[in-house]
């Protein structure tokens, strides 16, 4: 036996983080909320035998078994209502919404009960609930399918609305809303589920709700977005800085409620030009509220108004070529932008 | 299956050409899907023919029918030229909405076919909206409203069905029970799987057939509708059958097992009821050869005009959102390529 063979091969370190698709980034953070706590459980139409109509609770079913990860009936009302009731026993429920379109057959249980108990009832009970849900469009899924409404929710005193746009982000916000004590919206999109990025794999590591990320810096102007919308203003930025040589900074707002206006602010505070950009119609929309926020903290520092890009304001067609043109795709965003820098 | 006698042969044979268009139909769209021609969700009711032709035929002209996102077929029995609805899967400006609603939302005004809703459960109160109106107008029209299994466990059901029993709705619901709602099956997604016996507690009776057989579905139906139209009373029809692909294209179909699929189709419904035509002599074998070669080239045909058809002008994006008269007022849009110029917007400045 020669001595090498008795010193022990040094452990490798783990690694820090991994490249993940964002459904993997949710599945990793449901998976480690449910080891690190039995209150947690996850509900909702196919998220078990089915694992998911998007596949984000793909082998939870066999990790914790039927009772902690629970297929109901197409019951939007009941089920998330049944959350709420659960959640003000103290569990931790994880319900997922298929769609976000779907989530309005439950927005009473959402407004009218979530949101309200906590304060109506003096403070004796709180309402721990996570309601999971993707928006987006792009697919020709149509009018009833292809809603982004995470501006309603955000809307509602009571509630916290989070939004990642990537799969760090992804893992990080929903560990926060589930170890949150209030109701917590994490809006999930469909075009990301498969994009990949790097995740940091700590099981402890968390994104704090509420707080906004500068997702590319630059100078010239300011993109605010989140969810899908900052995918395309990043890559929008790319594009101008490539071609025109213009340096767009990017904020990410990761959530909604609370909005980190601070964060914003300051960025607009440098570049004195911002275009806010969602996926979402923009009357009474987040980029409507960022406006608001924007022109009362930035007023001395704005060389020109608030610019907005969003969903053309139509029950969204079916059609290709109608689908395209409606969507904010990246040609509208790229023309504000410059409309913005008077240079289109 | 051959418990009821078989209608007149003409009747019988218009039926099986239907079910057999309507089967020829789903196949090329689904293969049109895997071409690209169509996007979107493509939900295809090919095992579900007998339980469609059947309760549709049981429809007067006069009367309304209403369904889901899985309603090509009943476009098509109700008479919605074929063109005009594999156009509207290709999104094309000579589809039945235009292009605007693609597979799940068919629709055919002058035929009352009122429409397939993406949202599960969405469409049932609508139903006792028109036979409402139908009540309210004195007429002596009743309306059909399908759904599925899975739809049964919306709190629309329950509202709806109370309403209709409680206003005397002529209205009839045809739960269609294929046995699944997406990968979850009936006895995992409803305590009670005699879905037929879900009304009697809101003063709906309930009564059961074979939607794998046209000519059950067809006197059920009828009766049900008698009710509905001459008693004023609201039924609630389960017809049982099975629906032989996947749930959309997209579905891996992992939740249910290839002999149980292959045991239905069995009873494939289209076969069945053909081969029961030829042997009680309704329909010669060799004319259901002629009728299947037929029902190819409709379908060969609708992919053409589809084809042809051009794409909505891009300046029609905004059409149809509002009835837009002299009141108009505000803004109703935001949109950064022409603000100011949406129609219906004020013009300001
Ligand atoms: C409110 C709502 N929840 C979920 C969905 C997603 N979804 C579409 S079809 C479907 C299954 C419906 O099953 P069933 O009612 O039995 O009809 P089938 O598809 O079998 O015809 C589901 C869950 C939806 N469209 N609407």
């Amino acid at each position: 036996m020669s001595t090498e063979t008795l010193v022990p091969d040094p452990v490798p370190a783990a690694p820090a983080s991994e490249v993940m698709t964002y459904r993997e980034a949710l599945r990793l953070a449901l998976r480690e909320e449910m080891e690190r706590d039995e209150r947690v459980f996850l509900m909702g139409e196919e998220v078990g035998v089915f694992e998911g109509s998007y596949k984000v609770s793909a082998g939870l079913l066999a990790q914790f078994g039927p009772e902690r990860v629970r297929d109901t009936p197409i019951s939007e009302e009941g089920f998330v209502g049944a959350g709420v009731g659960a959640a003000m026993l103290g569990e931790r429920p994880v319900v997922e919404i298929m769609t976000i379109n779907f989530l309005l057959v439950a927005i009473d249980q959402v407004v009218n009960h979530a949101a309200k108990v906590g304060a109506m009832f003096g403070g004796e009970v709180r309402c721990p609930l996570v309601i999971r849900t993707p928006n987006g469009a792009g697919n020709q899924l149509t009018a009833q399918h292809s809603q982004s409404l995470e501006g309603w929710f955000a809307h509602v005193p009571g509630l916290k609305v989070v939004a990642p746009a990537t799969p760090a982000d992804a893992k990080g916000l929903l560990k926060s809303a589930i170890r949150d004590d209030d109701p917590v919206v994490v809006v999930e999109n469909l075009p990301i589920y498969k994009e990949k990025g790097e995740v940091p794999l700590d099981p402890d590591h968390v994104v704090p709700i509420g707080q906004a990320a500068v997702a590319r810096p630059g100078r010239d102007v300011t993109l605010v977005a989140h969810s899908f919308a900052t995918v395309r203003a990043l890559r929008v930025a790319e594009r101008l800085a490539a071609e025109r040589g213009i340096e767009a900074e990017v904020v990410d707002l990761r959530s909604l409620r609370p909005l980190d206006v601070e964060t914003v602010a300051a960025s607009v505070s440098r570049t004195n030009r911002v275009v806010c950009v969602e996926e979402g119609w923009p009357t009474y929309g987040v980029s409507a509220e960022l406006a608001a926020r924007i022109q009362r903290a930035c007023f001395d520092d704005l060389d020109a108004p608030v610019e907005r890009v969003g969903m053309a304001e139509v029950p969204l067609p079916y059609a290709k070529n109608l689908e395209l043109a409606a969507m904010p795709n990246e040609e509208r965003i790229a023309a504000t932008v410059l409309s913005t820098l008077e240079l289109a | 299956m051959a418990d009821r006698p078989l209608p007149p042969p003409e009747v019988a044979r218009e039926w099986l050409e239907t079910m057999t268009l309507i089967r020829r139909f789903e196949e090329r769209a689904g293969e049109m899907y895997a071409k690209a021609k169509v996007g979107g969700f493509l939900h295809l009711a090919i095992g579900e023919e007998a339980t469609i032709v059947g309760s549709v035929r049981a429809l007067r002209e006069t009367d309304y029918l209403i369904s889901t996102y899985r309603s090509h077929g009943h476009a098509l029995a109700r008479g919605t030229e074929p063109e005009r609805v594999m156009a509207e899967l290709f999104g094309k400006e000579d589809g039945v909405c235009r292009g605007r609603g693609g597979s799940m939302h068919m629709f055919d005004l002058p035929r009352r076919f009122m429409g397939g809703y993406g949202i599960v459960g969405g469409n049932l109160p609508l139903a006792a909206g028109m036979a409402l109106a139908c009540d309210y107008l004195g007429t002596e029209d009743a309306t059909l409203c399908q759904f599925g299994d899975g739809a049964a466990n919306q709190g629309t059901f329950g509202e709806t069905l109370n309403l209709a029993a409680l206003w005397r709705l002529p209205v009839v619901f045809m739960v269609t029970n294929n046995q699944f709602g997406m990968g979850t099956s009936l006895e995992r997604h409803s305590a009670v799987t005699d879905l037929f016996k879900r009304g009697e507690g809101y003063g709906v009776p309930g009564i059961r057939c074979d939607g794998m057989d046209v000519v059950d579905t067809y006197e059920t139906t009828c009766e049900a509708l008698r009710q509905a139209r001459e008693e004023r009373r609201p039924v609630l029809v389960e017809a049982i059958t099975y629906r032989f692909r996947g749930h959309s294209m997209a579905d891996p179909e992992e939740y249910r097992t290839k002999e149980q699929v292959e045991q239905w189709r069995q009873r494939d419904p289209l076969t069945t009821f053909g081969e029961r035509l030829s042997a009680e002599g309704a329909v010669p074998e060799q004319e259901r050869e002629e009728i299947d070669r037929r029902a190819i080239e409709t379908v060969d045909g609708a992919v053409l005009f589809a084809e042809a058809s051009p794409f909505p002008a891009p300046e029609s994006l905004y059409d149809d959102v509002y009835v837009l008269g002299d009141q108009v007022q505000g803004w109703y849009s935001i949109d950064e390529r022409a603000a100011g110029v949406q129609r219906g917007e004020d013009i300001g400045p």
